[in-house]
């Protein structure tokens, strides 16, 4: 088991700037054996935390994207017909019994995410990746697994988790989740993050980016988001921005209010977003910015 | 600070545990009735933080918590001031349960609009509201029974404003609810009318013929699968609505009883989602819990502005493209029109089809002149009367064919 404080020293070693509060987090994860659930509005780095979690274990990242139907065999198992198929007509001279044992054998089921997960020697980090998506079956039976932690295959019997996965579900509040879903999983909510650590962030990310230029950059990006958007930057479209300003050479953003205003394009993702950022209101943010 | 206070100043042995246990549960109550979804295992789990050693500085055990307790952003939000009101003895500053409403004079609850007589509510309206048909409303129910209709039919036709007794009101109820029954099972039937000639799914059809050696006897074709279509309902709890806010109150009740999916909020000046107070089975005590969060109803209404408010927070969260939004108001903006109708048509982009029921429609004389619903009509697909009964069963095909 690992400390808390082990936990943000290897998160902080790992690239990622956490708030104080994702280490508890993941440190009552581990004691209480629960799975994390992480809310926030898109873009806000909800699946870095996973990605920096299986470096905190030193572990294997194991992804399930999910989707409006999404089916147990895209997400559990399936078996490989085409070659069952060939094992049959290859060795027709066999008894039934024979054939069976052969086709309905390990060689021929193919893993799917949360069947890896659980047959892994060492625990992995599984992310189940934007579960409002999924619908609200497949939730029932994610509930399922995540409490007993074993599949039954109907031709081979039931597996029994050899380890138990660190779980991570994101979601970004497309759909309500099942309040059942909800008590299974310790709760976090991912905000974005304020001028700081979001310049922090672009500094550990963004190579060539120097203390100033990403603070001007970090403020800026915190007025735009108080502007009336439809659609309001995330993180990573915040070090889209800082890549392109660094790679156009932009050392302090008030030398190059042209420039600003072009790259914009980094962060403002509609067209009605586009029309209402004009020259002079990009300046007025830009003249807050120390 | 927490080490301060009696309870956790013990140290484990058995005195201090047992009065860390007394703590723990007590405040697992207020957190019950704070609304919080906490059970046994969620108890078990605290405990262990505890003799964890996580107790030793207050800031870490209110984050542990909080991690642990809440399971939404709403909670999320509202934890760490209960947690310091508790444990530390702050003030909390947010809502926390309290056991009866307070009513200023100005808002009226939702219960109190609910069990007044209409009759008596005619001088909160503003004067060019008066309707013109009250007296013949009651003409007209005195027909229905000439005539020798059922009550059913006498009800369904009579103005839910001219409904003043209540038990007529608890059988109008009663229809809401079965209509809103009879208009789910109509959308739910929909494989009924699926088109023929799907697509082969050629993987199951292997897979289900490995047992003929893989030829392909028995097809397996892709089915489309059935999406339960949601239901969104906006409601105008104004004061000009005020007549036909308990009647619909009381729809949205039995929609969200039967619907698979539907969603709820009340407006006035101010949005609010009350879903969550609604789920309640029983009605009165929905209409309790509902009466807290309605401060305000009665008032003015600023259509436009709840639309915004609607469309920054839970639009992306409540509205797909199976969405049925149906809205119910007078179009009484005393707002600004012009918004009122930009977010209307975020909203029609948004989402399958908008509803607009407008009661004052049935009124005879009335044509949609206020500036609000003219700003908004352009982008409703269907525009329609909701005084009666029977002009709500009318809107069952047209809702059947999303």
């Amino acid at each position: 088991m690992i400390s808390r404080d082990q936990i943000a020293e290897r998160l902080s070693a790992a690239g990622y700037i956490a708030d104080g509060e994702l280490a508890t987090a993941i440190a009552l994860m581990q004691m209480l054996k629960r799975p994390l659930l992480l809310e926030g509005e898109a873009g806000v780095g909800k699946t870095e935390v996973a990605k920096a979690l299986a470096v905190v274990h030193d572990t294997e990242l194991i992804r399930l994207q999910c989707y409006e139907g999404l089916d147990q065999s895209a997400a559990l198992y399936e078996w490989n017909y085409q070659r069952q198929l060939l094992a049959i007509q290859a060795d027709r001279s066999a008894s039934a019994e024979a054939i069976e044992d052969k086709i309905f054998s390990e060689k021929y089921l193919l893993e799917r995410p949360l069947l890896a997960a659980i047959r892994r020697s060492r625990a992995p980090v599984l992310l189940i990746d934007e579960v409002d998506r999924a619908d609200t079956e497949f939730e029932a039976f994610l509930l399922e697994l995540l409490s007993d932690y074993q599949v039954s295959i109907p031709e081979m019997g039931t597996i029994t988790a050899t380890s138990i996965p660190h779980v991570v579900l994101t979601s970004n509040g497309t759909r309500e989740l099942s309040d059942a879903l909800r008590r299974r999983c310790l709760y976090h909510y991912v905000d974005y993050p304020d001028v700081d650590r979001e310049a922090r962030i672009i500094m550990a990310r963004v190579a060539g980016a120097g203390t100033s230029l990403a603070l001007q950059i970090a403020t800026m990006v915190q007025s735009i988001r108080r502007e009336d958007l439809r659609k309001v930057p995330g993180v990573a479209e915040t070090l889209d921005w800082a890549a392109a300003l660094v790679g156009l050479d932009v050392r302090d953003l008030h030398d190059a209010p042209e420039t600003v205003q072009d790259t914009l394009m980094c962060l403002l993702k509609t067209h009605e977003d586009r029309a209402r950022f004009k020259p002079e209101v990009t300046a007025r943010l830009l003249g807050k910015v120390a | 600070m927490i080490a301060r206070s009696p309870a956790l100043a013990m140290n484990d042995t058995g005195d201090g545990g047992r009065l860390i246990a007394g703590r723990l549960s007590a405040f697992l109550r207020t957190l019950r009735d704070n609304g919080f979804a906490v059970g046994l295992q969620e108890g078990q789990d605290a405990a262990m933080l505890i003799a964890g050693g996580y107790a030793a500085r207050p800031a870490l055990l209110r984050s542990a918590f909080r991690h642990l307790f809440t399971s939404r952003k709403a909670e999320w939000e509202r934890f760490d001031g209960l947690f310091d009101a508790f444990w530390l003895g702050h003030r909390v500053r947010s809502r926390s349960v309290t056991t009866g409403a307070a009513k200023a004079a100005n808002s009226p609850s939702l219960k109190s609009l609910l069990e007044r007589p209409s009759d008596q509510t005619g001088g909160d309206r503003p004067p060019d509201q008066i309707p013109s048909g009250d007296d013949d409303g009651a003409e007209r129910s005195g027909e229905g029974r000439m005539e020798g209709a059922s009550l059913a039919d006498h009800l369904a036709e009579t103005d839910f404003r001219n409904m003043a007794q209540p038990e007529q009101i608890a059988q109008a109820h009663d229809a809401a609810a079965r209509l809103a029954r009879l208009m789910r099972t109509r959308l739910t039937r929909r494989d009924l009318a699926r088109r023929r000639g799907y697509r082969l799914d050629i993987r199951r059809t292997i897979h289900a013929n490995i047992s003929h050696g893989g030829v392909p006897i028995q097809l397996v074709r892709r089915k489309r699968k059935d999406k339960p279509l949601r239901l969104v309902m906006l409601l105008d709890a104004s004061g000009s609505m005020s007549m036909y806010t308990g009647f619909f109150i009381r729809f949205i009740h039995g929609v969200l009883d039967e619907f698979r999916e539907a969603e709820a909020f009340l407006f006035h000046t101010r949005l609010a989602p009350i879903s969550d107070a609604m789920k309640e089975r029983d009605p009165a005590r929905a209409l309790d819990r509902l009466s807290m969060m309605a401060q305000g109803a009665g008032g003015g209404t600023r259509i436009g502005e709840s639309l915004q408010t609607f469309n920054r927070w839970h639009a992306a969260r409540v509205l797909h493209s199976r969405t049925c939004l149906m809205i119910v108001s007078d179009g009484y903006e005393t707002g600004d029109a012009a918004l009122l109708g930009r977010e209307m048509a975020t909203l029609a982009r948004r989402c399958r089809r908008i509803v607009w029921l407008n009661p004052m429609m049935g009124w005879e004389g009335y044509a949609p002149e206020a500036a609000g619903i003219k700003a908004a009509l352009p982008h409703v697909d269907l525009y329609a009367r909701a005084n009666t009964l029977q002009s709500l069963l009318a809107l069952e095909p047209y809702l059947a064919k999303l």
